[in-house]
């Protein structure tokens, strides 16, 4: 013990000047990597509200001018509109965020709670899936959707976030310690139907789960750009990715102030809600690959 | 008695509530897949073509096609190229940063702050950081071009055209992977070092290990199973790579930038409507990824805990000869 004690005042004395140099090193590289992290889109936002002939004379500058209404204006009449592809993009991605959620919940509360002969091998089945690439079905998909009719139907991009493997590996993840079968006991001696009892006792319990996977999932659609750019066609259905790819086309090339204008509107939400939400974000990412 | 009873009403509910997820599993994703599969033995191509027919005399025709494309070489290439540059420089950017951060001896402040900050750009829209990066190396007016010209790096009739250049191009794409995924790797990496048991490190202390003993002998092979969690999803997203590349230049300049993805997404649905041949490269990409995982479990299982089994088996196997040897005797 003693001799643990002088080695920890040897550490304490050795101390300051040498950690002092690695630790001005680490805040170095760590600045560094913010201002790198935080540049791109400190320019972006600057640049929106500039227009094109101040960009032009330099592209480098912090503070902002006053053209972002004019900057706005150049999107009249184009097939870039912002309004149209947030309200597309929020649909889509809420409408599919909360069947992923309500369905995965349900699914995994299936494995928890009941004892089934296939119980296993679907579970065994769902982790097998979460393998696979979206890519393979993309072709099939596509050829399904056509066959009977359905591209630019965006239920299409909302339906299929009923299954979702690995949110069901989650969710499960998390109500194996979390949910007491006492309880679900209990309720049903009070007369409680299975169905009420995953409505109104196991959502509450997985509130926790639910929100991190909420975020994801959102952030995870709202970001799609595959699926939608393959199945949608008609621009007034764009959602935000496929309208920012329009950006790079030659009508905007000599309004350069309008195309960080219109790859500011796409992120502005999601930077939002980063900011607003970013201690659970950050929570969110360590646990689900503790988990995982 | 009472109890499996009950477990047998209550059964039928695990079925039941796993339902939905198996129809929208089938209907979105299995018959999908396997609609895949057929196209790619048959002849379907064009827009409005509905009819198609399999290649029953020639069953791997359009396998045999892809496989002989130069440009399908050449995104494969790619793929792996991009995928590799960028993940070598990410883990080790990420594995140096979980280290700095977890270190028990000397706490750095602003940890919070520098998370949030470093996982920003995950979080951003892909296609958007590829449209603004393309912005920001624009020709000749550009943020870099601007920067390379006051720190005098390139004079005024020289600036550099980022976007005619190969090399130039294909560095962009995977500075913007890296940039974009080493927050992540590195919360993650941070969750696996924080989950080893604080003893294992008192113990190293307690012996004078230093830092980079502790680090080598310690933090890396309890993080090793979260490694290859991570080397796998980034191995089948890498292999997938789609929104970057096709934002970023579409895959040119002179296909410098066209991954597998993009070379799938240009053959079935940006003109020329090769649905047969995608679907074919889809699912040779889909084996690679098969394979290089597999390959991947196999190099970093672990060695001792198998060899350990192994002798095990071996000595249940001894045990086993002699009781039998012993039964004979007697």
């Amino acid at each position: 013990m003693a001799v643990n004690n002088k080695n920890t005042v040897d550490i304490v004395e050795k101390k300051p000047k040498s950690v002092l140099i690695k630790h001005t090193f680490i805040y170095i590289i760590c600045i560094f990597l913010s201002i790198l992290s935080i540049l791109p889109f400190w320019l972006m936002i600057v640049n929106a509200t500039r227009n094109t002939i101040q960009i032009q004379a330099s592209s480098i500058s912090l503070i902002p001018s006053h053209y972002l209404s004019f900057n706005w204006k150049v999107f009249n009449g184009k097939d870039f509109n912002p309004g149209v592809g947030f309200i597309n993009s929020l649909t889509i991605a809420a409408g599919a965020t909360v069947l992923a959620l309500y369905f995965s919940s349900l699914t995994a509360y299936a494995q928890i709670a009941y004892e089934w002969k296939l119980k296993n091998a679907f579970f065994s089945f769902i982790m097998a899936v979460m393998m696979v690439p979206g890519q393979v079905t993309m072709i099939g998909f596509y050829q399904m959707c056509f066959r009977f009719g359905l591209t630019n139907n965006r239920l299409l991009l909302i339906l299929p976030a009923i299954a979702a493997p690995s949110m069901v590996f989650f969710m499960r993840q998390y109500l194996q310690p979390a949910l007491s079968m006492e309880i679900v006991h209990s309720a049903r001696i009070d007369g409680a139907k299975e169905f009420y009892i995953f409505n109104n006792i196991v959502l509450p319990i997985m509130k926790p789960a639910i929100a991190t996977q909420a975020i994801f999932s959102f952030v995870g659609n709202w970001n799609n750009l595959f699926t939608p750019l393959v199945l949608l066609t008609q621009p007034k259905k764009y959602t935000m990715p496929i309208m920012v790819t329009l950006l790079r086309g030659d009508i905007y090339k000599t309004e350069l102030g309008s195309i960080y204008l219109g790859l500011t509107l796409t992120v502005l939400p999601l930077i939002i809600v980063y900011l607003a939400l970013s201690r659970y974000i950050i929570a969110g990412v360590a646990l689900g690959s503790v988990k995982g | 008695m009472k109890d499996s009873k009950k477990a047998y009403n209550y059964a039928r509910f695990g079925y039941f509530f796993s339902i939905p997820f198996v129809i929208g599993y089938i209907i979105f994703s299995l018959y999908p897949i396997l609609y895949t599969f057929t196209v790619a033995f048959s002849d379907l191509k064009g827009l409005t073509t509905r009819e198609y027919h399999i290649l029953w005399d020639d069953l791997f025709k359009n396998f045999k096609t892809v496989l002989g494309l130069a440009t399908f070489k050449t995104s494969i290439a790619n793929t792996i190229k991009i995928w590799v540059l960028n993940f070598i420089p990410q883990m080790l950017l990420a594995l140096l940063i979980a280290s700095w951060f977890t270190d028990r001896r000397s706490k750095i402040k602003g940890q919070g702050f520098f998370k949030v900050v470093f996982y920003m750009p995950n979080i951003i829209t892909a296609a958007t950081v590829a449209i603004l990066f393309n912005s920001l190396f624009g020709y000749p007016k550009g943020p870099v071009n601007d920067f390379l010209l006051l720190i005098g790096a390139v004079d005024k009739d020289h600036l550099i055209n980022f976007a005619i250049k190969k090399t130039a191009a294909q560095n962009i794409v995977v500075f913007i992977q890296t940039w974009m995924w080493y927050g992540q790797t590195a919360i993650v990496l941070m969750a696996g070092i924080l989950g080893i048991s604080p003893e294992l490190f008192e113990a190293a202390e307690v012996d004078g290990a230093n830092q980079w003993q502790t680090f080598w002998r310690i933090t890396i092979p309890n993080i090793k199973t979260i490694m290859l969690f991570t080397l796998i999803t980034s191995l089948i997203g890498g292999l997938n790579m789609f929104d970057i590349p096709y934002s970023y230049l579409a895959g040119g300049p002179d296909n410098a930038t066209l991954t597998a993805a993009v070379f799938i997404y240009n053959q079935a649905f940006a003109g020329a409507y090769m649905y047969a041949r995608a679907a074919a490269a889809s699912i040779i990409m889909f084996v690679i990824i098969c394979i290089l995982s597999a390959i991947t479990f196999y190099l970093m299982r672990d060695k001792e805990a198998a060899a350990l089994r192994k002798i095990e088996k071996e000595a249940r196997k001894k045990f086993k000869a002699k009781q039998s040897v012993a039964g004979k005797g007697v």
